[in-house]
């Protein structure tokens, strides 16, 4: 069996793991609290990758990514590398598709805060990036957390965008759903089964934690 | 901005049964116990003064500084009026401590050090806001509501949630503590001893408008009653 692969999808996953609290809470914020026309879209467009078959949202992703497209492009000028077929690629298509994983349990924490506390945030003299950092985020730590492993286990079971956009190359973008596949492909029905039913457990774990973690809240 | 401003308001808010349409002043040093029935806008009055809510006409001033007139435009934020409110319920932030909680906008740590000392609070330093009583947690509320130094002090009803006995008590402290404030104070209450007892004046306020007639009559009332029960139980 493959390890490689494995590492790969930990890597990815600990990585949008990481990042992806820096996008999805401010949107988040913005969605639960704002007061603005264009919601209703904002909202529908941070959703998008939920309901889009993950081959549509790959093919979207590496037109942008791709050497002719806008983010490619720059990307290019400014590394000198290519974005698409790279970690760096995968990465940033991972936290695409993750972001409404990441904005939904955090959306519901926000909302489920009392609103006299960012009232009385605001009288203390707080602007709304303060209240945002000193008040909401400490008070929703629950729903940062649920967030934050729900975006881990979908980043490991990721598979359509992955490789639509990164390819399968190994060591770069061959993440273990793609080896899953290819051993499929290749008729190494043992090694499949072997590396599916590693990442059943995983899974298991991962949607245990968060129900106690929704629980404690 | 110099203390020992008056506070002059003259708003109009159309509520959902009918409008409020309020006019009065309240001089630096002195409390004005806001009452009325349920209902009467009297937290909403408290909300315009603070900033959390816009008037559809009218002013806030303090001294010569508006912070909303809606003739010219303006409206200054809540969290630029640096003024302290203290709710009903308890506002104290569930993820600090209580000195955190009372230091959370203040710029002198001795002053926090002072008022938790001064309302004997400071032995629940290290406490979360769960693990301390209701009357504990309002008077953290208070706390750090006068540890910013404010320049207005709005108290929507601070007691309410309370039991008698620290009703009672928090009541005895603030009647001490306002003299020493020398900023307007505003106290919303249902009730009408409360009021009279801390009150250097009494603005009554009944669906929307100020109504001396009504706070009379209801104190006549009250006072009748006392007397009723009074004379029932020397029988």
């Amino acid at each position: 069996m493959e390890l490689e692969p494995f590492y790969l999808s930990a890597k990815l996953a600990f990585w949008t793991m990481l990042i992806i609290p820096f996008i999805a809470a401010p949107i988040a914020c913005m969605l639960a609290f704002g007061r603005f026309a264009g919601k209703s879209a904002v909202d529908a467009l941070v959703s998008l990758p939920m309901v889009l078959p993950p081959t549509v949202l790959g093919f979207w992703l590496l037109v942008i990514m791709g050497p002719q497209g806008t983010l490619g492009m720059l990307w290019e000028n400014v590394t000198g590398q290519r974005l698409v077929f790279s970690f760096t690629g995968i990465l940033l298509a991972s936290l695409v598709f993750n972001l409404p994983f990441a904005v939904q349990p955090l959306r519901a924490a926000f909302e489920k805060l009392d609103h006299r506390l960012l009232e009385s945030a605001s009288i203390l003299g707080l602007s709304r990036t303060q209240a945002f950092v000193r008040v909401i985020i400490p008070n929703s730590l629950g729903g940062l957390a649920a967030s934050s492993i729900l975006v881990f286990a979908h980043s490991l079971g990721e598979f359509g965008v992955i490789l639509m956009v990164g390819g399968s190359i190994p060591g770069e973008t061959k993440v273990a759903s793609v080896a899953i596949f290819e051993a499929v492909e290749a008729l190494r029905f043992d090694d499949a089964f072997l590396m599916s039913a590693a990442l059943v457990p995983v899974s298991f774990l991962v949607l245990v934690l968060i129900n106690r973690i929704n629980r404690r809240r | 901005m110099a203390k020992t401003s008056t506070l002059s308001v003259a708003v109009q808010k159309s509520l959902d049964h009918y409008d409020l349409d309020v006019d009065f002043t309240c001089e630096a040093g002195s409390l004005t116990a806001v009452v009325g029935p349920s209902g009467a806008g009297k937290t909403t009055l408290i909300r315009i003064i603070a900033g959390l809510e816009r008037p559809d006409s009218g002013q806030v001033c303090l001294g010569d500084t508006c912070w909303t007139d809606t003739d010219s435009g303006v409206f200054l934020h809540a969290r630029k009026r640096k003024l302290g409110l203290v709710f009903q319920e308890y506002t104290l932030f569930p993820h600090l401590n209580v000195r955190k909680n009372v230091a959370f906008a203040a710029s002198d740590q001795d002053r926090v050090d002072r008022l938790m000392s001064l309302f004997g609070i400071s032995h629940l330093a290290d406490k979360r806001p769960s693990a301390i009583s209701g009357g504990e947690r309002q008077r953290a509320a208070f706390c750090q509501a006068l540890a910013r130094d404010p320049v207005l002090l709005l108290l929507d009803e601070p007691f309410s949630a309370l039991d008698a006995g620290t009703r009672r008590s928090l009541r005895s402290e603030l009647k001490d503590i306002k003299s020493e404030l020398d900023i307007p104070v505003l106290h919303v209450t249902h009730d009408l001893e409360e009021a009279e007892y801390l009150g250097d004046s009494i603005l009554a306020v009944d669906h929307g408008h100020v109504s001396p007639d009504w706070f009379s009559g209801q104190m006549c009332s009250l006072r009748s009653m006392h007397s009723s029960i009074y004379q029932g139980s020397s029988l």
